[in-house]
C-alpha cells in the first residue's frame, strides 16, 4: 500500500467554508459550558478575595456567615486540605503561577483567594462570603517596575526557563554605534486582561476519596489533569477533565489557576458536586494578565534603509514567585535581514500575580516596537513603508540561519496593498482631511511561529457509513469541531454528517491544548494518520475478500482517496472502505494514531524519506535543512493594512477600513478561519486603542477590573473588515500542510493602526493603548 | 401554585435598580424617627419578601414555578432553577450582554432583573426561540455568517438582534452597529454580527 501525503492529501471538504459544526448548539442554547453540566446535588462555592495585595491575615471571624442558611463549608487557610504537592513542589508541569494561595497567613497579591464559602444556593454563599471578616496586617505592596520600591534585575531566562533572557548575534551594539542611520524609541504597554465572556469555572466532583472529575474551562484538559493529580496525589487515570465547549481563552484559560485547585481540594472535603465560577471582577486578578511592560528598541540602518543592528531591551513587571515575561525578542530577532542583534530582559517583582500569555504572547508588544520603528525609519528616509519592508527582506531566518519551510509574505504585502489602495496613500503626514477629521493609513507585519507538538486521535469507521473520530483536543471557539469533521470527511470519503467528532475530555487520546496556534496542525495530522491506519486494515481485508474487485491484489498497489481504494494503475477497479467493510460482517473498525506539527514531522517525515526514495514528496527537491542539517524555519506571515481617522479636537482615533492577507499553509475552512483572523485583529485593535488595567500605585489593586471601565471593542468600534489568505504549500509542517492561525491575527495590529496615526497627524504614538489624552497631548506638541 | 396568586411585580420595568430605589424606600421607613407609628412601620416592612417562596415564571410559553429567595436574579434563576443555561452570565452587572432575554418583547439584561418581578410576564430565552427544529431567521443568519466564535455571547446577541429589529433600528450597518453594542463578543465576530442581522431582517419581515 502506497501513502503519498500530497497525493492523499483531502481536497473536497477540507478549506470549504462549511458552517459550524457546533452552530446549532450554539445559537440554540443546546451547547453546555463547562459551569452549565447539570449535576444533581450540585453545591456552590464563592471565594472571598483579599482586600490588601500584601501582608499578613490577623484573625478570620466566620461566625457570622456561618449562621446563614443553607451555608455548608467555610474553607480558609487553617481548614482547607493540604495539598500532597503545592505547585513550587511539582517539576512535572509548570503552573503559570507557583503560588498557591490559603496555604498559610500570607497574602501576597490583591485579590487572592483567602476564603471559600460553601452554600446550598449561589446567593447564600455569596451572602456568607461577605459575612466573613477578615483583619490584615497591612504591608506597603510593591506595584509595578515603575514602584520607586521596585529593583529590577535580570532574569537570566523567562517563561519559567523556556526561553533565553539574553540573546546575541552578530555585533549590535558596535553596529548599532557605527550606523549612518539611527533611531532609537521606547514603546509602553498597558496592562491587558485577556476577558473572555465565559468567566473562569471549576465543577469539581468526587467519586469516593480517590477519583475525579472536574468540569473546567481550559484551553488544555490534560494539561489540567496533570496539574491537579499532582496537587492531589492521585494517578492519572483517576482525574478526568472535560471541557466541551469553552466560552473563549485567549491564553488565561492555558494554565492552572489557584480556583481550579483549591475548588479540587475542597470539593473532597464537601461531598458533593461544587461549582466555583469566578465573578467578572475576580477574572482580573485569577487567570492571570498581559503584564505592563516598556521595550527600549534601538535601531541601526543605512541611509538606503538596509538594517544594520537591532538592539532590544524589555522591562517589565512580574510576580514575587515566577520569572514570567513575554518574549518580545523572539519576532525582532526573525523578522527581518538584520546581521546584528542583540535583546535584554530586565524585570521587577511586584505584589501581582503572575502574568501570562495572551494572544501571541510576546510577538503581539514586540512587533509593535518592531514594526512602528521600521515606519519611523521608512518616514525619516522618505521610503515607502512597504518598500522598506521589502528591502529587508529575509530570504532566510536570520535568528538561526535557516531557510524558511514557507514563506509568502512578499504575496501578502502584494496584494494586501492591492486591496488596501496603499498606492493612493499620501506620504506626507497630516495632509489628508475628511470633513475635520485629520485620515491616516499605515501598515504592519504579522508573523508567528510554527511550535512542534503531537497529539493522538482514534478513528473508528462504522459499517453502516459514519465514524466517531476523537481526540482530547479542545475547541475555543476557534473551530476545532468544525475542522476536525472535515479532516475525517475527506480522509474517509464520508459526507460531514456522517462524522461525529469528540473532544475536551481526558479519557479521549490525548492532544496538545489549543495554545500556541498548535492544535489544529497537530490534531488534523493525527486524524489523517489514524484513517490511515483504518485504510491499511480495510485494504488487508479487501484483498483477502473474494467477493471484493480488489481481491488478490497487492495492498502496495491499492491507494486510497476519499474514502475509495482503487488499484494505482487501474483506478476503475475498486470499492470504498465501507463497502469493504460492510461485506465483512465486522460492525466497525478502528485506527489510531500520533501526528506531528513542526520540527518533529519535519524529522520524522523525511528521516522516512531518505530511507526510501519513492516516499521523499519534497517539492522543493531539497533535503530539509539542507543549509545546516537542522530543519526549517517554520512561520506563518501577513501583512495588515489600516486606515484611521483621528479628531484633531477630541483626540478619538477610529479605525474605519481594515484589509488583512495571510499565507498560513493550507486554510482548513475558509470561513472559520477568516472569523479567526478577523477576530484577531480586533483583538489587536482594542489593545491598540482602548483596552488597560490601571493598578493603584500605592494599594497595587486594580481599580477598573469590570467590562464597564476596562473597554473591549464593541461593535460600534469595527468597520467592515476584508481578510484573505494567498495560497501556501508546505511540505515540512505537517500532514496537512496546516499553519496554525489563533495568534497570527493580533502581531503588527497595534503597530499598523499607530502607523496610520502617524499618516494621519505626524505624532508617533508609543504608548498603548492610544487613548484621547494621549493623542490630544501628542498633539498639542509640535509634530 | 395558580398563577393569578402570583404576587403582582412591584413596577412595570422590573429592574433590579429600581427595586433598590423601592428597597431603599422601605429601609428609610423603616429607620425613620418614631412619629411613625409602630404599626405603619410593621405594615411596610412587611412588603419586603423574605425567605423562599414560590416564584411562577412564564418562560417560553410555560408556567414554570420556582422555590427561589427574592434576591435571585431573572438570570440565575432560568440557568440554576430552571436548567435553561442558553442565557449566559459574562459579568453579572449588566455590562456585556450576555444574559439578553425579551420580556414582553423588549430585551433586557436579565442579571439586572429579579426573578420575583419578572412573574405575570413573558419572558423569552434563546432556548423559546426556534420552532422546533426549524430555526428562527436569526439563528439560521448568524450560522450562516459566523456571527460567532466560542458562542458564549451569542444567546445574548441573537436575543438582542431580534429585538433590534424589532425595534426598527436594523435600518443601516451603522445603525446596527450603535444599537447591538451592549452586546460585547470578545472573539470579534462583530461585521459577521451585523450582516447576520442585515440579513435576517428580510427573513423575518416574510416570517
Amino acid at each position: 500500500m502506497e501513502i503519498k501525503e500530497k497525493e492523499n492529501a483531502p481536497t473536497n471538504i477540507v478549506g470549504k467554508p462549511l458552517n459550524r459544526v457546533d452552530g446549532p448548539a450554539k445559537v440554540t442554547g443546546a451547547a453546555r459550558y463547562s459551569a452549565e453540566v447539570p449535576l444533581a446535588g450540585t453545591v456552590y462555592g464563592v471565594l472571598k478575595t483579599s482586600a490588601i495585595a500584601k501582608g499578613r491575615i490577623k484573625s478570620i471571624d466566620t461566625s457570622r456567615a456561618e449562621k446563614e442558611p443553607g451555608v455548608l463549608h467555610i474553607f480558609t487557610y487553617q481548614n482547607l486540605p493540604k495539598p500532597a504537592k503545592t505547585p513550587q513542589q511539582v517539576e512535572k508541569w509548570r503552573a503559570a503561577q507557583s503560588y498557591l494561595p490559603m496555604q498559610d497567613d500570607r497574602v501576597q497579591y490583591a485579590g487572592e483567594p483567602v476564603v471559600l464559602v460553601v452554600a446550598d444556593t449561589l446567593e447564600r454563599a455569596t451572602q456568607a462570603a461577605e459575612l466573613v471578616q477578615v483583619s490584615y496586617q497591612a504591608e506597603l505592596p510593591i506595584d509595578s517596575y515603575l514602584d520607586p520600591k521596585a529593583e529590577l534585575f535580570d532574569p537570566q531566562t523567562i517563561q519559567s526557563g523556556k526561553q533565553p533572557g539574553h540573546t546575541e548575534r552578530g555585533n549590535p551594539q558596535a553596529a548599532y554605534a557605527g550606523a549612518p542611520v539611527k533611531l532609537d524609541a521606547t514603546y509602553v504597554h498597558a496592562i491587558n486582561h485577556h476577558n473572555p465572556m465565559e468567566p473562569a469555572a471549576t465543577l469539581a466532583v468526587w467519586e469516593g476519596n480517590d477519583r475525579l472529575t472536574v468540569y473546567e474551562t481550559t484551553q488544555n484538559i490534560t494539561g489540567s489533569q496533570t496539574a491537579l493529580l499532582d496537587v492531589l496525589g492521585l494517578p492519572r487515570d483517576q482525574v478526568r477533565v472535560v471541557t466541551h465547549y469553552l466560552g473563549g481563552g485567549f491564553g488565561c484559560k492555558g494554565s492552572v489557576w489557584p480556583h481550579t485547585l483549591i475548588t479540587a481540594l475542597a470539593a473532597r472535603a464537601v461531598g458533593r458536586p461544587l461549582k466555583v465560577v469566578l465573578t467578572r471582577k475576580q477574572m482580573f486578578t485569577g487567570v492571570g494578565h498581559r503584564e505592563d511592560q516598556e521595550q527600549n528598541l534601538k535601531l541601526g540602518a543605512t541611509t538606503d534603509g538596509k538594517l544594520l543592528a537591532l538592539v532590544h531591551t524589555k522591562k517589565a513587571t512580574t510576580s514575587p514567585w515566577d520569572n514570567y515575561t513575554e518574549s518580545n525578542s523572539k519576532v525582532i530577532n526573525m523578522l527581518y535581514a538584520c546581521p546584528s542583534f542583540g535583546a535584554t530582559y530586565e524585570l521587577a517583582r511586584a505584589n501581582v500575580m503572575t502574568s501570562v500569555w495572551m494572544r501571541a504572547p510576546g510577538e503581539a508588544p514586540g512587533s509593535f516596537a518592531l514594526e512602528s520603528s521600521m515606519d519611523d525609519l521608512a518616514h525619516q528616509l522618505n521610503i515607502d513603508p512597504l518598500e522598506i519592508r521589502l528591502r529587508n527582506y529575509a530570504d532566510h531566518d536570520y535568528s538561526n540561519d535557516k531557510p524558511w519551510s514557507s514563506k509568502s509574505l512578499k504575496q501578502c504585502y502584494a496584494r494586501g496593498a492591492e486591496l488596501f489602495g496603499w498606492d493612493k496613500r499620501n506620504p506626507t503626514p497630516g495632509q489628508t482631511r475628511r470633513g475635520r477629521l485629520l485620515v491616516g493609513h499605515g501598515m504592519g507585519t504579522a508573523t508567528y511561529p510554527v511550535h512542534s507538538a503531537q497529539g493522538t486521535a482514534r478513528v473508528r469507521l462504522f459499517a453502516d457509513g459514519h465514524a466517531v473520530v476523537q481526540s482530547g483536543a479542545t475547541d475555543l471557539g476557534t473551530g476545532t469541531y468544525t475542522v476536525m469533521t472535515q479532516v475525517s470527511a475527506d480522509a474517509l470519503g464520508l459526507p460531514p454528517d456522517k462524522i461525529r467528532f469528540e473532544l475536551g475530555d481526558t479519557r479521549l487520546p490525548t492532544a496538545p491544548g489549543s495554545g500556541g496556534s498548535q492544535a489544529a496542525g497537530t490534531v488534523a495530522s493525527a486524524i489523517m494518520e489514524a484513517a490511515q491506519d483504518v485504510w491499511a486494515k480495510v485494504v488487508k481485508m479487501a484483498v483477502a475478500d473474494k467477493k471484493s474487485p480488489l481481491y488478490k491484489a497487492k495492498p502496495a498497489d491499492v491507494k486510497v482517496e476519499l474514502g475509495r481504494m482503487f488499484l494505482a494503475k487501474k483506478p476503475a477497479k475498486g470499492e470504498t472502505l465501507v463497502a469493504a467493510l460492510a461485506r465483512s460482517g465486522q460492525t466497525d473498525i478502528e485506527g489510531s494514531a500520533s501526528g506531528k506539527y513542526g520540527a518533529g514531522y519535519e524529522k520524522q517525515y523525511f528521516e522516512a524519506a531518505d530511507s526510501d526514495d519513492k516516499k521523499g514528496g519534497n517539492p522543493n527537491q531539497e533535503k530539509p535543512g539542507e543549509k545546516q542539517g537542522q530543519g526549517h524555519s517554520m512561520h506563518s506571515f501577513g501583512a495588515h493594512f489600516c486606515e484611521v481617522e483621528v479628531d484633531p479636537e477630541l483626540g478619538t482615533i477610529r479605525v474605519t477600513r481594515w484589509v488583512g492577507v495571510h499565507g498560513v499553509g493550507t486554510v482548513l475552512n475558509l470561513k472559520t478561519a477568516t472569523s479567526q483572523l478577523m477576530g484577531g485583529a480586533i483583538f489587536g485593535i482594542g489593545s491598540a486603542l482602548m483596552e488597560e488595567t490601571f493598578r493603584d500605585p500605592t494599594y497595587a489593586r486594580y481599580t477598573n477590573s469590570d467590562l464597564a471601565s476596562y473597554h473591549v471593542p464593541v461593535n460600534a468600534d469595527i468597520p467592515d473588515m476584508t481578510i484573505e489568505f494567498v495560497p501556501e504549500t508546505d511540505p515540512y509542517i505537517n500532514a496537512l500542510g496546516v499553519k496554525g492561525i489563533g495568534e497570527i491575527g493580533i502581531v503588527g495590529v497595534a503597530a499598523a493602526v499607530a502607523n496610520a496615526v502617524f499618516n494621519a497627524t505626524g505624532r508617533r504614538m508609543r504608548s498603548l493603548p492610544m487613548t484621547p489624552d494621549k493623542m490630544l497631548e501628542a498633539l498639542r506638541l509640535p509634530a | 401554585m395558580p398563577a393569578s396568586n402570583a404576587p403582582a411585580p412591584l413596577n412595570p420595568d422590573g429592574s433590579r435598580r429600581t427595586f433598590m430605589k423601592q428597597a431603599g424606600g422601605i429601609l428609610g421607613l423603616a429607620l425613620a424617627p418614631p412619629f411613625i407609628s409602630q404599626a405603619e412601620r410593621l405594615t411596610a416592612l412587611s412588603k419586603k419578601l423574605e425567605g423562599v417562596s414560590t416564584i411562577n415564571l412564564n418562560v417560553n410559553g410555560t408556567l414554570r414555578s420556582i422555590r427561589a429567595e427574592p434576591r435571585v436574579t431573572l438570570l440565575d434563576a432560568l440557568r440554576e432553577y430552571l436548567d435553561l443555561t442558553g442565557s449566559k452570565k459574562g459579568c453579572d452587572h449588566g455590562q456585556c450582554g450576555a444574559c439578553t432575554v425579551l420580556v414582553d418583547g423588549r430585551r433586557v439584561n436579565s442579571c439586572l432583573t429579579l426573578a420575583v418581578m419578572s412573574q405575570g410576564k413573558e419572558i423569552t430565552t434563546i432556548e423559546g426561540l426556534a420552532k422546533g427544529d426549524e430555526l428562527h431567521p436569526m439563528q439560521a443568519a448568524f450560522l450562516k455568517h459566523d456571527g460567532f466564535q466560542c458562542g458564549y455571547c451569542t444567546p445574548g446577541q441573537i436575543m438582542s438582534a431580534v429585538a433590534c429589529v424589532n425595534e426598527g433600528h436594523a435600518g443601516s450597518e451603522a445603525e446596527v452597529r450603535e444599537w447591538m453594542s451592549g452586546n460585547i463578543c470578545r472573539c470579534s465576530a462583530y461585521p459577521n454580527i451585523t450582516a447576520a442581522i442585515l440579513d435576517a431582517k428580510g427573513q423575518m419581515g416574510k416570517g
